[in-house]
């Protein structure tokens, strides 16, 4: 449904989307996840036909974005980062315009409203001004404004960024229940949202792809790996942190070790573990035959940061090892 | 067509949503009127000293109220322009609106059409202020209906010019003040170019001359109804239109 070969789109100075490919089966929801800056919006504009592609090619239900804009336009659902909202009319006055926008026929026009009004549950605000609405009802607006002509392919950009849980609860569901007979491309920079709503994940990272997977096997790429929150006390300076970060190095199945903070006399440390090693009770056992007070020991969850690393640190180590096996 | 005048309708409802159309038109009105009266008052009184002194009755309502005051009405036009040119574009990139116009399957052409429209039925709306004061001549004197006709064409042409080139100018920021007083001196120059080569003769100057969008309103304004001058205000509003959906499309190329 969606098809994007060797992307590149370059602003005045940055390079925004350094040559990404990937594919997007009919009736998949995918999550496209990446921190601040790292090229979503911008991928979404090239293809929505917002933005022209600097070199590669974009297309949606096999209509390419520069030769037949209007085609790929029709078929397209978007809901930009901020909502394209206009402060000055009402909830239902601009949904019909931007039904009648999108091509609906007016006899379908009031139908349609009404539809969308229920499922982003807009319509106890239907007569009220858009400027007037909170955060949370304008991205819902946002919303609705983009199923409104019930698009084949919906791209969303951040759904649920100023939503309060229960609301991003809701949208998950209303995803789910487009899914299926819409392609679904979201972006977010929060791990758990793909997971919760996504079937496929794709990474990118300063414009680059850093993963395409499913959800489930990238979870199953990161499961074991896990980050610990270590607090040794420290009584008059012994034992003195370098020790303490000395020997959790040590730790057979530990990546990396990071001084956390030391106030208190306490010693507080983030420890790693490589891909599938549960460390925990082998870092216990060593803090404790030290002789060492261990104060707390406890999971912390991988941040989308962590997951780079892990990503890109496995990718680094694959290429040297090829490039190891080549030299030899 | 159908999305012209859909993005036309919102245009309009934009505008007497906010403070702006009722603005435009009370600036107008009040300044037209109140020299619509002065003038009308001066003519009274002439005409009756001169009846008085049996002077003969060349006094002529045409000439003497409806031409002055419809050139001084385009002068007014040609500094309210701004004011309801420059959102067209400029607020839509700042709200992010754009994103939407620009995504959903309508012809940049379809847009511009459409806003440029929007814009020349609120100046509409401001030139009907002025036909209010002009129907109360005809109720109350005998004018020429043709020449009125004909300067209300002109006026209408040179705004749409105008207005064609504020479009154009509110796609170039974000900034709506900006845009404004941008296309307030750029129509400033285009009326002070007929009095820059008033009195040079020259063919650089016939040239300039002939780009001032006040000098083809002269003929208007006298009731001469002028291909030439047509056909000038016309390709003005074609170029202007066109210079904007190339402005909108190389947005999309830096934006
Ligand atoms: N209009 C622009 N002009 C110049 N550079 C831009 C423009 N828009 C984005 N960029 C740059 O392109 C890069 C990618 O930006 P983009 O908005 O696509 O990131 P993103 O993944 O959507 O980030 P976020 O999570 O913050 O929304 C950034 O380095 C940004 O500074
Ligand atoms: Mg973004």
């Amino acid at each position: 449904m969606i098809k994007v070969e060797g992307l590149t789109k370059r602003y005045a100075r940055t390079v925004a989307v350094d040559n990404i490919s990937f594919e997007v089966e009919k009736g998949q929801i995918v999550g496209f996840l990446g921190p601040n800056g790292a090229g979503k919006t911008t991928t979404m504009r090239v293809l929505t036909c917002f933005l022209p592609p600097t070199a590669g090619s974009a297309s949606v239900a096999g209509f390419d974005v520069l030769e037949h804009p209007l085609e790929v336009k029709k078929r397209i659902g978007y809901l930009p980062e901020t909502p394209p909202l206009y402060p000055e009319m009402e909830v239902t006055e601009y949904l019909r315009f931007v039904g009648k926008l999108k091509g609906i026929p007016s006899g379908d026009i009031g139908r349609r409203v009404d539809d969308v009004l229920g499922r982003c549950a807009i319509g106890d605000v239907r007569n009220k001004l858009i400027g007037k609405l909170s955060k949370g009802y304008r991205q819902r607006v946002g919303l609705a404004q983009a199923i409104i002509h019930n698009p084949d392919v919906l791209v969303l950009d951040e759904p649920t960024s100023g939503l309060d849980p229960k609301q991003i609860i809701e949208i998950r569901e209303l995803l789910k229940s487009l899914a299926g007979e819409h392609t679904i491309i979201l972006s977010t920079h929060i791990l758990s949202e793909v997971e919760h709503s996504c079937e496929h994940v794709i990474i990118i990272n300063q414009g680059k792809l850093v993963a395409i997977d499913s959800v489930a096997n990238l979870t199953n790429r990161l499961r074991g790996a896990e980050a610990v929150a270590v607090v040794v006390d420290s009584d008059g300076g012994r034992p003195n942190a370098s020790d303490v970060q000395q020997r959790l190095e040590q730790v057979p199945g530990v990546s990396r070790v990071v001084m956390k903070d030391t106030r208190d006399s306490r010693l507080c440390f983030e420890v790693e573990s490589l891909q599938g090693r549960q460390v925990r009770a082998d870092v216990a056992r060593s803090v404790v035959n030290a002789g060492w007070a261990l104060n707390e020991l406890r999971p912390v969850g991988l941040s989308l940061e962590d997951v780079f690393l892990q990503l890109t640190a496995a990718e680094q180590t694959e290429a040297q090892k090829v490039q190891e096996g080549a030299s030899k | 067509m159908k999305n012209v005048l859909l993005i036309c309708q919102k245009e309009l409802k934009s505008y007497f949503a906010s403070p702006i159309a009722y603005a435009v038109m009370a600036i107008f009105g009040l300044i037209f009127g109140w020299v619509f009266f002065n003038a009308s008052r001066d003519f009274v009184r002439f005409s009756f000293q001169s009846q008085m002194t049996g002077g003969g009755g060349q006094m002529n309502v045409n000439e003497q109220i409806i031409r002055p005051l419809l050139g001084f009405a385009g002068t007014i036009a040609l500094f309210l322009v701004p004011m309801i040119t420059m959102r067209l574009f400029a607020e839509e990139k700042r709200m992010g609106t754009v994103e939407l116009l620009l995504t959903s399957p309508v012809k940049d052409i379809e847009i511009i059409l459409g806003k440029w429209l929007g814009a020349m039925l609120l100046y509409l709306c401001v030139l009907f202020m002025s036909m209010i004061n002009i129907a109360l001549l005809f109720a109350w004197g005998k004018p020429d209906l043709k020449p009125v006709l004909v300067a209300y064409l002109g006026l209408i042409l040179q705004g749409g010019t105008l207005l064609a080139i504020g479009a154009l100018i509110s796609t170039m920021t974000k900034n709506q003040i900006i845009a404004g007083i941008a296309t307030f001196f750029i129509s400033l120059l285009l009326w002070l170019l007929s009095w820059f080569t008033a009195f040079d003769s020259s063919a650089t100057a016939q040239v300039v001359n002939y780009l001032s969008i006040v000098t083809h309103f002269e003929n208007f304004g006298k009731g001469v109804l002028d291909s030439k001058d047509v056909v000038f205000y016309i390709s003005m509003i074609f170029f202007s239109l066109f210079l904007t959906s190339r402005s909108l499309e190389s947005l999309r190329w830096r934006a």
